[in-house]
């Protein structure tokens, strides 16, 4: 069986699962409990000034009868007193030695940065986690994603507190910037040990319309929240890969965003994670989840024959690439195996009206005693888009096939397509 | 009872059909919206194709996932002005959810059935009204038969602006829809409020008139400028089994009609009585009696039909239900006398030709009290003189008069009346438009 125990940043886990922070991390209770369920390692909820919370906090994007495929919320940092965090972060860690624990901080000052990072060092911290990333009221005081969205002003904090720090410095980063590799640059260059990413993206999740006010409503009043959740996983993994395309090794990354079994934490890895942090799911299902993760990740490692996870870090890294290194000769057709096709006509009219009218209803009956008429694609002239097969509700039913460019519209298209056959049958 | 114009129907509250449950049980909010999301929202879905009145289904599905459950109401009706009906009483094993692309993926289909039960129940329980009259064309049509076939066709025919009057020879509007429906998907009442809505776009009911006894084709094509024949079937078919006059041998449509519709005082006792009852024939008719007899307590009921189980016409999914709420079947059996009391059949078998013939010798004696005869209803053809229908498209000879509904097809699912009726109204309303309006505007009769 796979090992996968793991080494991050000089931190050591029992697991690439961390529980990232956020509620689930709000006291020693809850993080005792989470490790006894398995997870690796808890960042603790955001340590700082405590704070005044609102009523409501949270809002869900629900998606054809699934709950929570997005989430957000407008809740702050910690809001227990820093005497009593520090006293459970402790018991924690006595009772835990294995386990890692990360103290996220926030405060402003270069004095409350020494203060701070000496008292989490004093329970016994494994590491420090720097909140530049919180996109809602924080930032409003000149903290959370307005230091993540400078980059000068991140590198000049985070070089204070590595001046201050004896244990390694995670700097979280926040998606609300348009090229996130910026502030990775520049939280190298201040001497962070790893970055973890994405913090939550700004969001408004909906809007009540009956009483015209954005979800969620304090009062007959909203603001904008940070939006975390299975839906910003795409986010999350391109940003991922594009700090690691660019840093290698040489910067760890804690990669968070949607991750919510094994399958996602392995994609985050590959992508060059280090190592994982959950939020939203176990928010939705609580702290068992993580035993699926690890099964999961175990069983897929053993079978594809890896024996650390260290071998998962960055696999994909090297194929993923800028659109201009793509290999325009590349060519694919859509082929639609008759025996799997339910007749639904999904592929049709997404092709008709979304793709590139290649699709067409064969008018002979099918073979084996449908009355329906079976779809066909037009190789000549099917661009290879993979829309059908992406719209296609039965497995197998839509494959892609390589063709011979010399074959393939590609060809054609070069020399300028204007309009296709089917567009004239039309008129 | 008299050739009495419109006058309210009243159907008794006290009816033994309220003893029975429904069969399948209604969505509740979350329920149909759950299921409106397993819907994958084909492109020309065959549902579509397999409803005899082509309901929107996807269309209608989505808007109840939306939350736009009026909406889907609308979707239902546009198509079907009897979808609540059709909700409840459709074969949709065989219809739409027969059709559902899930069954090939091994998914259990889409219960259409019951969300199109909810969207229109939402829509009668707030009284929603979607349609009104069309601006007076000045012609009237004469519709014959209250069943299903008549009530779609003249609701389309009020949308086109047409005067209709239903003329029928019983107290209640709906027919079969209405007298026939196996309680346990649909009771009368459903029905009656269902008319309602072709009631509210003007539409009026003379009750008692019959075609043959106090109504004339022949006058009814010279005083309205169309004419609709939704007569439907006549009695059931009586078997020749000596016996067969004896008062506890009944046709099973009048039976059902009578438990449905008639104070249950008259009909309970009676059935207290019996302890076995016996149904003749393979059909839905049979399945429906049968089921009814075992739900409203007969301990022993047996079907006895002529021919295989393979041969029965009866639906599949009917005949499974009833086998598991403990229906006895006789196959190759048929009844060769009845007495008091007792039913005495005899085997039969197929010959190469297709004949059953009986068995010499195989005889078995059957305690039966109440025998239900559910081997067809005769045809009303009859009736109509000369005049010849074209079963394809209900036009007949006549370019005054059109048909639809169980006369024409010989006996079909409500869905298909109402698919008929509708059908009809649509070349009624093609030859009133070709046509100046009869002499006889506006005079009334009866």
């Amino acid at each position: 069986m796979a090992d996968l125990t793991t080494r991050f940043a000089g931190i050591t886990s029992p697991n690439p699962f961390w529980l990232a922070s956020a509620p689930p991390t709000n006291t020693g209770g809850q993080v005792m409990r989470a490790f006894d369920a398995g997870w690796g390692g808890a960042v603790w909820k955001t340590l700082g000034k405590p704070i005044e919370n609102v009523t409501s906090r949270f809002g869900a994007l629900d998606f054809a009868g699934r709950k929570i495929m997005g989430f957000n919320n407008i809740e702050l940092i910690t809001d227990r007193a820093i005497e009593i965090n520090l006293r459970e972060m402790e018991e924690v860690k006595r009772r835990y030695p294995k386990h890692s624990l990360i103290a996220s901080l926030m405060v402003e000052t270069r004095e409350e940065w020494k203060t701070i990072i000496r008292q989490v060092e004093e329970v016994g911290s494994d590491a420090i986690e720097l909140n530049f990333g919180c996109p809602h009221g924080m930032c409003e005081r000149g903290m959370g994603s307005a230091v993540g969205q400078e980059p000068k002003v991140l590198e000049e904090i985070t070089s204070w507190v590595k001046s201050y720090a004896k244990i390694p410095v995670i700097v979280k980063l926040t998606p609300n910037i348009s090229d996130v590799t910026v502030p990775a640059a520049a939280a190298r260059r201040a001497g962070a040990d790893a970055v973890s990413l994405i913090n939550t993206i700004k969001s408004v999740i909906s809007v009540d319309l009956d009483r015209f006010v954005p979800v969620p409503s304090v009062g007959d009043k909203s603001t904008n929240g940070g939006y975390c959740g299975p839906a910003v996983k795409p986010i999350a993994l391109n940003m991922v890969g594009q700090i690691a395309r660019e840093n290698g090794s040489a910067l760890p990354i804690s990669g968070i965003g949607g991750i919510s079994n094994w399958r996602d934490a392995v994609e985050f890895m590959v992508m060059g994670s280090g190592n994982v942090q959950v939020c939203t799911a176990v928010m939705h299902y609580g702290y068992r989840i993580v035993e699926d993760m690890i099964q999961g990740m175990s069983a897929y490692m053993d079978e594809k024959g890896f024996t650390n996870t260290s071998e998962l870090v960055g696999r994909a890294v090297g194929n993923f690439t800028e659109w201009g290194a793509l290999d325009q000769r590349h060519s694919l057709v859509a082929a639609i195996h008759q025996s799997a096709c339910i007749g639904c006509n999904l592929c049709v009219v997404a092709c008709d009206d979304g793709g590139h009218q290649c699709i067409r209803l064969n008018p002979e009956l099918k073979a084996d005693g449908h009355t329906r008429k079976a779809p066909i694609v037009d190789e000549q002239e099917c661009v290879g888009c993979n829309l059908c097969m992406l719209v296609c509700p039965s497995p197998g039913a839509i494959t892609m096939k390589e063709i011979p460019f010399e074959q393939h519209y590609h060809a054609r298209a070069y020399k300028g397509r204007t309009t296709g056959p089917y567009a004239q049958n039309r008129k | 009872m008299g050739t009495g114009k419109a006058s309210t129907p009243i159907l008794i509250d006290d009816r033994l059909e309220n003893s029975l449950a429904d069969f399948k049980s209604s969505f509740n909010e979350m329920e149909a919206v759950s299921e409106a999301n397993r819907c994958i929202n084909c492109y020309g879905a065959p549902c579509i194709s397999a409803c005899p009145t082509h309901i929107d289904i996807p269309r209608f599905i989505s808007r109840i996932a939306n939350g736009h459950v009026a909406g889907a109401a609308k979707t239902i009706l546009d198509s079907n002005i009897l979808g609540l009906s059709c909700a409840r009483s459709c074969p949709t094993e065989v219809l739409c959810e027969g059709a559902c692309v899930y069954n090939s993926l091994d998914k259990k289909p889409i219960l259409i059935g019951k969300l199109q039960r909810y969207a229109t129940e939402y829509a009668y329980e707030r009284n929603l009204k979607f349609y009104k009259p069309g601006n007076p064309s000045g012609k009237r049509v004469a519709l014959v038969g209250a069943g299903p076939a008549s009530l779609a066709c003249a609701h389309e025919l009020r949308k086109y602006g047409h005067e209709t009057v239903i003329l029928e020879k019983s107290t209640l509007p709906g027919g079969l829809n209405t007298q026939g429906i196996a309680p346990y998907k649909m009771k009368a009442q459903t029905s009656l409020r269902e008319i309602e809505e072709i009631t509210h776009m003007g539409v009026t009911f003379e009750y008692g008139r019959e075609l043959g006894r106090n109504l004339d084709l022949k006058d009814l094509t010279r005083d309205y400028d169309a004419v609709f024949l939704g007569l439907g079937l006549g009695p059931d078919s009586r078997l020749d089994t000596p016996g067969s006059q004896l008062p506890h041998v009944r046709g099973a449509v009048e039976w059902i009609a009578q438990m449905k519709t008639r104070p249950s005082a008259e009909t309970k006792a009676a059935l207290q009585a019996v302890k076995t009852a016996l149904i003749v024939g393979g059909g839905n008719t049979a399945l429906d009696a049968c089921r009814e007899l075992k739900g409203l307590g007969v301990p022993k009921v047996v079907v006895s039909y002529r021919r295989g189980e393979a041969e029965m016409s009866g639906y599949k999914h009917e005949f499974k239900w009833a086998k598991q709420e403990g229906v006895e079947f006789w196959f190759h059996t048929l009844p060769v006398a009845f007495d008091t009391g007792r039913a005495t059949l005899q085997k039969t078998s197929v010959t190469p030709e297709g004949q059953v013939v009986l068995v010499e010798g195989e005889k078995m004696d059957l305690e039966a009290t109440l025998v239900l005869v559910a081997t067809g209803q005769s045809k009303l053809d009859r009736l109509l003189g000369e005049l010849k229908i074209d079963r394809t498209t209900g036009r007949t000879d006549s370019t005054k008069v059109f048909a639809g509904g169980d006369l024409l097809n010989g006996g079909k699912e409500v869905v298909n009346a109402v698919a008929e009726g509708k059908a009809a109204a649509l070349l009624i309303h093609e030859s009133l438009a070709s046509r100046p309006a009869s002499p006889s505007k506006g005079a009334t009769r009866g």
